[in-house]
């Protein structure tokens, strides 16, 4: 096999991807929640931080379809807005992660010295407690950064630090295990022969063929990086209170559970359900790539 | 075996120390004076003796260095006195939540238990609802049961605890109003009823707790038994004739639970970060309440014990997973 990132390959993975119901399934789910998001501000043009005192704790109604909070702001409307930051600070941190544990990976699997050295700082990085660590640095270092950046800025780049650089480490282990293996294949050894550089070999031959993989652990890493945004922000230690995210609106409505429950069930439905559509894309993009490692 | 558990154990010490650092270095190069809050009328005399008190005064190292002295030896050293009524760590410097003023373990001994039974709890009833669970799934697989049990987990492992917690409480509390949101740590069992009482307030945390466990374990386990009814040697039970529950029990499950068994110490962890949520869902006057109580109030030398503590777990849970695991399986241990 001297191409195999060949495009045809690549239709029949997508083809096989296809045939599964629950990929299919949660992919239709993620694009119409990245959708309803994205245009969000234009399907429903109401103001998320609008306050609005005469129509306080409002139950759904023709204006405000999901009702009011305790100050009078469209929960649609805040759903929406939080979403845009729920999804951005998953996608985000998820590169993060993705970037550094690509990176350590492709090290530790294509430079052998490296190895020992990398993967006994994978498994340091996972014997730490990373929620309770997290709320730590975002204690210590929320004042600084909002102060630096601007209080929505600072917060999101520190969250999304926080999160990504304690998340790589099952990607650097997926990839270099990938990487260990294609590091002996035929291709690879021919394009070695024909003098490609290090650099070159890893960016041009590793890469691509470990993208699958790779693809995989992102798409987990960010439903996983908006769960432990939003349990963040519902212990108090996320996002400031007039800045809506999943998370926030979650917390923000359980004081007002007896009355409206549905405050609070609609983002936490919205967080479960994007977690959901994540895990089952990435259950089929396994089992569509598990077919072709049957077939080599 | 004497030889791996040691090397295992030998294993543990760089970890923990690379946490401590981590801690240290965190708390250290944050911004912020834990003397900020002090009115300003204090002459500057005065502050710089209570900087020196509170150790701010010294270089990184020799601070980092007393503070491990302080967490490996003289707090353990503490814990026994009270234990045995020794007289170890007498005079010694203890850890002092700047909260309380009063030592740091202290207070983690008093919060410990609720989080211990709450916790422990769940972990118990997850892994007895999960095992089941997997083995008959992978029993029947493709079958109905197989298919829902496979919907319910992949749910069940979607929805993360500050949402379940939230809707149990709506469902059990708010609209059946069957159970209790809160639970009231000052509840002593002396009788029946009492007792009833604290099973009524354990089961919405237990539950929520065990949700993510037995979802992410009967995956697991459903997987393992899979792989393992597929090997020969169980086919091999089969071919002499053996009881369909001898094959699946003695012969699939046994290889099966070498993988299974160290997920579930490796959860552990991880279900002690859950907890730190759930408490705050249902108010359980535990661990994890004390850490984000600590965190919000700024009391370093707590939350940076709690946290430690955690790591510890963590680095436990390892060790158990891999001494199961060279327990189970000989090739790792002679390996």
């Amino acid at each position: 096999m001297t191409a195999p990132a060949a495009p045809g390959r690549r239709r029949a993975i997508w083809r096989r991807l296809r045939r599964q119901r629950g990929a299919a399934a949660g992919t239709a789910v993620l694009a119409f929640l990245v959708a309803a998001v994205l245009l969000g501000p234009w399907l429903w043009p109401n103001d998320p931080g609008f306050i609005d005192v005469r129509a306080r704790n409002m139950g759904p109604g023709l204006a405000h379809p999901l009702g009011t909070d305790q100050l009078g702001r469209d929960t649609l409307a805040r759903m929406l807005a939080g979403g845009r930051v729920s999804i951005a600070v998953g996608l985000a941190a998820a590169a993060v992660a993705l970037g550094l544990g690509t990176l350590i990976g492709v090290l530790a699997g294509f430079f052998r010295r490296l190895d020992g050295p990398l993967m006994r700082l994978t498994d340091l990085f996972l014997a730490l407690p990373v929620i309770p660590l997290i709320l730590v640095a975002v204690m210590l270092f929320r004042e600084t950064l909002s102060r630096g950046l601007g209080p929505q800025a600072g917060i999101f780049a520190l969250i999304v630090l926080a999160i990504g650089v304690t998340s790589w480490m099952p990607t650097a282990r997926v990839v270099r295990g990938e990487v260990l293996g294609l590091k002996e294949r035929d291709f690879i050894l021919a394009a070695r022969a024909a003098g490609t550089t290090e650099a070159a070999l890893i960016t041009r031959h590793v890469l691509p063929n470990a993208a699958s993989p790779i693809l995989v652990s992102a798409a987990l890493g960010t439903a996983n990086a908006i769960v432990t945004e939003s349990a963040l922000s519902f212990l108090g230690l996320g996002f400031p209170p007039d800045f809506p995210t999943w998370g926030r609106l979650l917390s923000d409505a359980t004081p007002y559970l007896q009355d409206q429950p549905g405050r609070a069930l609609w983002p936490g439905a919205l967080i479960c359900l994007t977690v959901l559509g994540v895990n089952y894309l990435s259950e089929g993009l396994r089992d569509a790539l598990d077919a072709r490692g049957t077939a080599r | 075996m004497l030889s791996y558990a040691l090397r295992r154990l030998a294993y543990a010490v760089p970890t923990l120390l690379f946490i401590s650092l981590v801690l240290f270095a965190l708390l250290d190069l944050a911004p912020g004076d834990p003397m900020a809050q002090l009115p300003l009328t204090i002459p500057p005399e005065v502050r710089a003796d209570m900087r020196a008190a509170l150790g701010l005064g010294e270089p990184a190292p020799v601070r980092f260095g007393k503070w491990l002295w302080q967490l490996f030896a003289v707090e353990p050293m503490a814990l026994a006195d009270s234990a045995f009524g020794t007289d170890l760590a007498a005079g010694s410097p203890r850890l002092i939540s700047w909260q309380t003023r009063a030592p740091v373990m202290e207070t983690i001994v008093q919060r410990l238990p609720q989080t211990l039974w709450v916790v422990g709890m769940a972990y118990v009833v997850g892994v007895l609802i999960a095992l089941p669970l997997g083995i008959v799934s992978a029993c029947r697989q493709n079958s109905v049961f197989d298919r829902a049990g496979t919907l319910v987990t992949m749910v069940g492992y979607s929805v993360p605890p500050f949402f379940s917690g939230v809707l149990a409480i709506v469902i059990f509390s708010v609209h059946l109003g069957w159970l209790p949101s809160i639970y009231d740590t000052t509840h002593r069992v002396t009788d029946w009823s009492s007792f009833t009482v604290q099973l009524r307030q354990m089961t919405l945390p237990v539950l929520v707790l065990s949700l993510q466990t037995t979802a992410q374990l009967s995956r697991f386990t459903r997987a393992a038994m899979l792989d393992s009814l597929h090997q020969d040697h169980v086919r091999t039970a089969r071919a002499k004739g053996l009881s369909e529950v001898a094959v699946v029990l003695g012969h699939g499950l046994r290889t099966a639970l070498v993988p299974v068994v160290t997920v579930i110490a490796l959860g552990l962890p991880q279900v002690f970060g859950g907890a730190i949520i759930t408490e705050q869902i249902f108010k359980v006057n535990g661990v994890g309440h004390l850490l984000i109580g600590a965190i919000q109030a700024g009391d370093l030398p707590m939350v940076q014990t709690v946290t430690f503590l955690l790591a510890v777990l963590v680095v436990l849970a390892n060790i158990a997973a891999d001494l199961a695991y060279g327990l189970l399986d000989p090739r790792i241990r002679h390996g």
